[in-house]
């Protein structure tokens, strides 16, 4: 990947997750920061080739830690997120009087 | 030559699944900003995760996989199980805990990348040290806001120069990163300089941040640990990593601007001073006079009985109280009866914005009867009752009228216009932060003096008996 291209990848990404939250009602803001926090768990995939080529017992101790952590990250991100969300439910079918 | 053309496939192939993740991620962050789609939207962005991690093991060259996947079970399942466990009360420092996990591997993979000593071109080295420097600073620092949130750190520690010594930290961490990455030296001493210097700033910078202030640290730090992995992303050649770390990177300082603008208060101010804190309380503003007239809950009961708008504006002590439960069976009666209700919250209600939702939604409450500051503001005027629970600051009418007040300013609820105000409080105390509610001595309010769960309880009783 060249610089220039990077470069791209970057200033198109920021403008989408500027957009994609911009339009994001407040109640589902704190699911909402819990769901981006999961998707930097990302970062669980360069841990993982870190390790991968990690040589010297240095190098190891830190891709596991680095691993760990991220698949903390990651998991830990899913798992709380979707506990949130799965409890957003709308009065739809249970529709009550007074309730509009 | 049959190898090459191997591992040229495969690295094909891995490209080809981390585009399918970079577009789940976006698609999945995008519906989870409805409620409707939301659950779904996290579904989505899990997928994209699972298919970036499994194509990432086929990577030609690697070795070491009983520890990548020994290491991958041993973190993925403490945090499984964790965050299956944690209340939803605790939600948000357990947020900042696997947030500072997230930075700390960004940290822990420029690590690996500088130790190895060997020369990277001057760009890669520079993104390598800074991405290292933000990850370790939303690692340590994420580590303080769970301590304090958690009640692990009480105190707030302040002390003159404090701002001088974060600025020194910062400028040893550059110094040094600047030695590395022009490649001037990267022996183990200079490069280990780098991580200790960021870690510390991390635990100076947040040591001095009140509680009320740490969601916005937490959105803050939310966002660093993007940029972080968007960093080490261009340092390893990883599309998706330089995508989803950028998409947070960006994202996360909208949200965290959207809540620090939610408590009037800018960034730099929750940063470098020291308000949001229970102690220090700024007591300033002019003197609160008149009494607090306190009410019967069978009172209570008949009133809203018999109203025709109530408006529930629920704070942090309800959830604090495990109360939530209780006020929607409340409110289910009084739904019955005819009665319209209303859940009113405030942006910063439970200790981010949105929690306050996330708590209610556990109870059943559901969505479409919460309405946040500028939908229900209006409406207070032609409610019969504002029933306040939990909520202290986020109701204050000094906030409107009182230029001497530090709160004033703050976007409020004005539940002080409702024909009656019902207050449930446990005593006559002032707020978390310490500055006396001018609404609790106005004419048309009413204390309900008692513990949240047990006074909802009262009043379940008292509008059964009507």
């Amino acid at each position: 990947m060249t610089g220039i291209v990077a470069l791209y990848i970057f200033m198109l990404a920021a403008f989408t997750g500027y957009e994609v939250i911009a339009k994001v009602p407040v109640i589902l803001h704190t699911p909402l920061m819990s769901g981006s926090n999961f998707v930097h768990g990302i970062v669980l995939v360069g841990a993982m080739v870190a390790l991968g080529n990690a040589t010297t017992g240095l190098e190891k101790v830190i891709g596991i830690v680095g691993v760990v952590l991220a698949a903390g990250n990651a998991a830990g991100g899913y798992v709380v997120t979707e506990r949130m969300l799965e409890m957003f439910k709308s009065s739809g079918a249970k529709k009550r009087p007074g309730a509009h | 030559m049959s190898a090459v053309s191997g591992d040229e496939a495969r690295l094909l192939l891995i490209q080809a699944s981390y585009f399918l993740t970079a577009f789940l991620f976006i698609m999945g962050l995008k519906r989870m900003s409805s409620p409707v789609t939301a659950r779904s939207g996290i579904v989505w962005a899990g997928a994209g995760m699972l298919v970036a991690t499994i194509f990432t093991l086929l990577y030609p060259g690697m070795g070491n996989y009983p520890l990548i996947l020994g290491a991958i079970v041993v973190g993925a399942s403490f945090a499984w199980v964790s965050g299956k466990r944690v209340a939803m009360t605790n939600m948000p420092q357990m947020i900042a805990l696997y947030n500072g996990m997230g930075g700390g591997a960004a940290a822990a993979i420029a690590a690996v990348e500088l130790y190895r000593g060997e020369a990277l071109s001057r760009t890669v080295g520079t993104l390598a040290v800074v991405g290292g420097i933000i990850g370790a600073v939303s690692f340590s620092g994420s580590l303080i806001a769970f301590g304090k949130l958690q009640g692990l750190i009480k105190k707030s520690y302040r002390f003159n120069g404090q701002q001088i010594l974060n600025l020194v930290i910062l400028a040893a961490a550059l110094f040094t990163g600047g030695v590395v990455a022009t490649g001037y030296s990267m022996d183990v001493f200079h490069v280990t300089g780098i991580f200790a210097l960021a870690l510390l700033l991390g635990v100076t910078m947040t040591l001095p941040i009140g509680g009320a202030d740490m969601p916005v640290v937490i959105s803050l730090y939310n966002a660093l640990t993007g940029l972080a992995v968007a960093f080490e992303g261009f340092v390893l050649g990883n599309a998706a990593m330089i995508i989803a770390g950028t998409v947070v990177g960006s994202a996360g300082t909208l949200l965290t601007q959207l809540m620090a603008r939610a408590m009037n208060r800018s960034l730099g101010n929750v940063l470098f001073s020291g308000f949001g804190d229970t102690g220090g309380a700024a007591s300033g503003g002019a003197g609160v006079t008149g009494n607090m007239k306190p009410i019967e809950a069978a009172d209570v009961g008949v009133m809203m009985a018999f109203a025709q708008k109530v408006i529930v504006v629920p704070g942090y002590g309800m959830a604090v109280a495990q109360a939530q439960h209780k006020v929607w069976e409340l409110c289910q009666l009084l739904i019955d009866r005819g009665v319209l209700v209303r859940f009113a919250i405030h942006p910063v209600a439970g200790r981010m914005p949105g929690h306050m939702n996330v708590l209610l939604a556990e109870a059943g409450v559901p969505y479409d009867l919460i309405a946040d500051l500028d939908e229900i503001n209006a409406e207070f005027e032609t409610a019969d009752v504002a029933l306040i629970i939990g909520a202290n600051d986020v109701v204050n009418p000094v906030a409107r009228n009182d230029k001497s007040s530090p709160i004033y300013g703050m976007p409020i609820l004005n539940a002080d216009k409702a024909k009656n105000v019902i207050v449930i409080k446990r005593g006559q105390g002032a707020g978390f932060s310490g500055i006396e509610n001018a609404l609790f001595y106005l004419d048309n309010t009413r204390m309900l003096y008692g513990d949240g769960q047990a006074a909802v309880s009262q009043l379940i009783q008292a509008v059964k008996a009507v």
